[in-house]
């Protein structure tokens, strides 16, 4: 492979300057695939002689293909599978001719390991996809074009194999090409070649045969060394999703970055999602020296003319073009674990380099790879692949796979095993009420029970809170009110979902009918404990600001709450300051035109078992009081 | 065309930038494991480039047998003092005490204890739950399958029959605890790769690997050079000084030279585009038996 009046300056001059293709083959254990692989590898002359003695004499030890030597045999790896004579997982291959790089993903074509194929081709810019030109266009076919066009390669190879058991055929030839043609038409594969080759004997492998006189195209590699596949990136959209925030000093603070798509320059103006908070690129740096501008796939530092606060998982994009911020989105999902999917378990979702949790709302079909027919299923197992909604506890920012492959996959792992259940590649974002809103069989034994869809967890990540009732109890004219107002603006300002309830709002709807007799005191009570116990299920936090007199009635409200969700808060003010706060109602029942009057004309419970005794005086700091204490108690934020 | 296109070994090191940022984001306790070697070499360089102008957030570890050349360690001191590396040097101790070498236990016995033994306590020592190696998968067969981000359980082993899936460049990188990562971030290089990339950057590697006279005994057709006087007097009264090089660097008595004029990474390239033998031939412990390196790195062998 070294030209002979190359120097080996000039060859290596010329080597760095090649570019890398990523393939796939496809093709089953008959079709031929490892010899053609074995084939392209050897005549660009990349095997080593002791690869090769070792090659001679396995081949006549366990080879499959007569007194010729067995390429195959250089690609199985493992044991195990030498012994079975097969290859079941994927293998990666490395080969350079003078114009490019190759690295072939080696995956198998039985159909358990459509896995395999999904990984393999994930990466690939083109795929071979062989056929046995005795056998023509087969179901095995199609399933790795769909395959191949599922996982969004653009190039695909028709690679028509065993031409020399069909005399070079020119005939045999077209009519699986036209076969295959009508196939294809109905996937998403923008470039499509044929070729007719035989890898046993060499044909239109690496040199043009003469066996094809009729064939006008290029060998296969030929053609893989020169097909252009440099715009298939996207370079439209700027992506950039943080991976690693680098601090080596104080002044120093780079955002480094894998650049999934579009262009960063420096002195843009970007925009970090989710916080919508924008500045300008004021340096791209790499080890190398400081660039203008990257491009994907290239891995570089950018620092930002303002202190914005972006961690790890935020994407970095331009103003004028975001990418979805979204919980909810549908996706085409390939199942990878044997393990078959709990269509009601949680998962890991890593996408980018963000993770978080999701689950999935609903299974919309199944597609069967073969006949690409679609079904229902209630899960999906090993190998199966279809269409999902799923719904993710933090934002992702995406975009449609189709547009973007590095924004619009991702993969679930199981919280248990940690093993990679599925991958997934997500089709465009769904408007949450273009959803059709399919509730699964157990939501529905849920909804029977009147049990909600969405867990405390959820709640809790949501709002960063956990529900709870703020009781505070106190004599009427104590200062109450004043504290619980105040206390539900400043929780309000910091972010918190709060839910007041007084006397006033109360009595004036919910408990019209109620008068203030001890009775309906307590029935009143009762229904505001109520509400509040339903509120706090549903992640708000409650601040309830009544006088709540009686210690009996206090504990039934703290059984209905539930104790740990009822914290309760004692203004401690005498009957003389209260008199004097609020002179209006105590001296009507001095008067005796009112009655009931808690610290005139019937008892006040002084509380023994308060979470916080507050006094009336010390207003701003019962507030900060009360804050520390959500804070401690991991209410509110969520410690 | 459009210009934004990268050459191959950019795109390479860009995707070994991208998988080392990873395991220091999403690892609490990662180290590299440093052979010392050309693709160690290659490596740390692409730690460094990964991080600057910020340190790397993780130590080098070195395994050292006992029986590696003399250069190699003068070569690892200077570079880790030179480039600002926090280096853990690990041996196993007990082994070394009691003698164990080459020479008197066989390669066999010498590989495990001084090096597979000596690797798994140093990461259980240190509870390391990522562990970045320098493999390529062109070296070998069984490395061809294995993945980036390799998994490993509490026992250090791998199962090539349940290795997690890896797609695009999106890595799970989820671990109990005892449970590890080995991640190979120059994966899909070759070793013409590795060489560019080493006369591009100018990386420095152990003069060992250039041509230069040696003290040499020849056995069972290796090359073999006597590097100290450990090497049994009987078998190191035959040395003779030949012009050699080394492919590859391990164990002195484990590792065979080839004659060769090679004093430049050119010269070393021309001279590996017309090798009649392939990399790891020249180191002794893949002869044990058929699919021994797969054997090796079941049991916890990088």
């Amino acid at each position: 492979m070294v030209d002979e009046k190359l120097d080996i300056h000039e060859f290596l001059n010329r080597d760095e300057k090649k570019n890398l293709l990523r393939l796939i083959t496809c093709g089953s254990v008959d079709d031929g695939k490892s010899t053609l692989i074995g084939r392209l590898m050897f005549d660009s002359k990349m095997l080593y002689d002791d690869q090769l003695s070792a090659l001679e004499k396995d081949s006549k030890r366990i080879g499959h293909a007569g007194e010729d030597i067995d390429y195959a045999l250089l690609l199985d790896g493992l044991k195990a599978e030498r012994e079975q004579g097969i290859t079941i997982d994927i293998a990666y291959r490395y080969f350079s001719t003078n114009k490019r790089k190759f690295i072939i993903a080696d995956t198998p074509g039985h159909e358990q390991y459509t896995r395999n194929m999904v990984t393999g081709a994930s990466t690939a810019n083109l795929a071979i996809v062989l056929v046995d030109a005795t056998k023509g266009v087969i179901t095995q076919t199609r399933r790795h074009t769909f395959l191949v066009s599922l996982l969004g390669i653009k190039h695909v190879v028709l690679a028509v194999n065993k031409m020399d058991l069909v005399q070079y055929s020119q005939k045999v030839f077209s009519s699986i090409c036209e076969e295959y043609k009508s196939f294809v038409n109905q996937l998403d594969i923008p470039d499509v070649e044929f070729i007719p080759i035989s890898a046993l004997k060499g044909d239109n492998v690496v040199e043009k045969s003469e066996t094809t006189p009729w064939y006008q195209g290029k060998s296969m590699l030929a053609h893989i060394e020169t097909v252009h596949v440099g715009s298939d990136r996207n370079f439209d959209d700027l992506r950039y999703p943080v991976q690693y925030v680098s601090r080596p000093d104080r002044d120093f603070r780079g955002f480094c970055a894998r650049v999934a798509s579009g262009i960063i320059s420096k002195g843009d103006t970007i925009m970090a999602l989710p916080s919508k908070k924008t500045s300008k690129v004021t340096s791209i740096i790499t080890y190398d020296g400081e660039l203008e501008r990257a491009f994907p796939p290239q891995s570089v530092t950018i620092t930002l003319e303002d202190e914005i606060d972006i961690s790890r998982g935020e994407m970095i994009v331009h103003p004028d073009n975001l990418s979805h911020v979204e919980r909810q989105f549908e996706a085409m999902l390939v199942w990878m674990d044997e393990k078959p999917m709990n269509p009601h378990g949680q998962f890991y979702i890593k996408h980018n380099t963000n993770t978080t949790k999701a689950r999935f709302d609903s299974i919309r079909y199944k597609v069967d790879v073969n006949t690409l027919v679609k079904s229902e299923v209630p899960h999906f197992e090993l190998n199966e692949i279809g269409r999902v909604v799923i719904t993710t506890v933090k934002p992702l920012f995406f975009d449609a796979y189709k547009k973007n492959k590095s924004t619009g996959s991702f993969v679930l792992i199981d919280p248990v095993t940690n093993n990679t259940s599925a991958v997934g590649m997500i089709i465009d974002k769904i408007h949450a009420d273009g959803l059709p809103h399919k509730i699964t069989t157990a939501d529905k034994e849920k909804i029977n029970k009147g049990v909600g869809l969405i867990s405390e967890q959820e709640y809790q990540e949501q709002y960063n809170q956990k529900g709870a009732s703020i009781w505070i109890t106190g004599l009427h004219g104590s200062g109450k009110n004043e504290l619980a107002y105040s206390l539900e603006k400043r929780l309000f300002e910091k972010g918190a979902t709060v839910v007041l309830l007084d006397g006033s709002s109360v009595r004036s709807g919910l408990s019209k009918e109620l008068d203030f007799s001890p009775a309906d005191r307590a029935e009143n009570l009762r229904r505001v404990a109520e509400m509040s116990k339903i509120l706090n299920d549903q992640g708000i936090i409650t601040i309830c600001s009544f006088i709540s007199a009686d210690d009996m009635v206090r504990k039934q409200i703290a059984d209905i709450i539930g104790k740990d969700r009822f914290h309760l808060i004692y203004m401690d003010a005498d009957v003389t300051f209260c008199k004097n706060n609020k002179p209006e109602l105590y001296e009507r029942a001095e008067q005796h035109t009112i009655s009931n009057l808690p610290g005139v004309d019937c008892a006040y419970d002084i509380p023994t078992d308060a979470d916080i005794v507050c006094k009336p005086q010390e207003n701003e700091d019962n507030g900060s009081l009360i804050l520390t204490y959500l804070a401690d108690k991991g209410i509110f934020p969520v410690g | 065309m459009n210009g934004y296109s990268l050459s191959h070994l950019k795109e390479l090191e860009a995707e070994a930038i991208h998988i080392i940022r990873e395991v220091a984001a999403e690892f609490e306790n990662p180290v590299m494991l440093y052979s010392i070697g050309k693709d160690s070499s290659v490596m740390v360089r692409l730690a460094e480039k990964a991080f600057y102008p910020g340190k790397v957030p993780f130590p080098l570890m070195h395994i050292d047998s006992k029986w590696k050349f003399r250069e190699m360690i003068d070569f690892r001191d200077t570079y880790a003092k030179n480039n600002n590396w926090d280096l853990i040097v690990e041996y196993n101790k007990e082994g070394f005490e009691s003698g164990v070498g080459p020479f008197s236990h066989g390669s066999k016995v010498h590989t495990d204890i001084m090096k597979t033994q000596a690797l798994l306590a140093a990461l259980d020592k240190y509870k390391f739950d990522a562990a970045f190696g320098g493999a390529r998968r062109d070296e070998e067969k069984s490395r061809a399958k294995e993945r980036i981000f390799s998994f490993r359980d509490k026992f250090h082993q791998w199962d090539p029959k349940n290795q997690r899936p890896e797609l695009w460049d999106i890595y799970n990188t989820k671990v109990q605890k005892g449970e590890s990562i080995r991640v190979f971030p120059i994966s899909n290089w070759t070793e013409l790769d590795v060489w560019q990339y080493i006369r591009l950057e100018k990386i420095p590697i152990v003069p060992l690997y250039f041509a230069k006279e040696r003290p040499i005994i020849v056995q069972d057709g290796n090359l073999i050079m006597v590097d100290d006087d450990r090497m049994p007097k009987e078998l190191a009264a035959k040395a003779q000084n030949r012009m050699v090089r080394f492919r590859t660097l391990g164990c002195y008595p484990l590792t065979g030279a080839v004659e060769s004029s090679a004093t430049t990474i050119e010269e070393i390239v021309e001279e590996m585009m017309t090798v009649t033998v392939s990399e790891r031939t020249t180191r002794v412990i893949d002869f044990d038996q058929d699919g021994s390196m797969e054997q090796k790195k079941r049991e916890g062998y990088f």
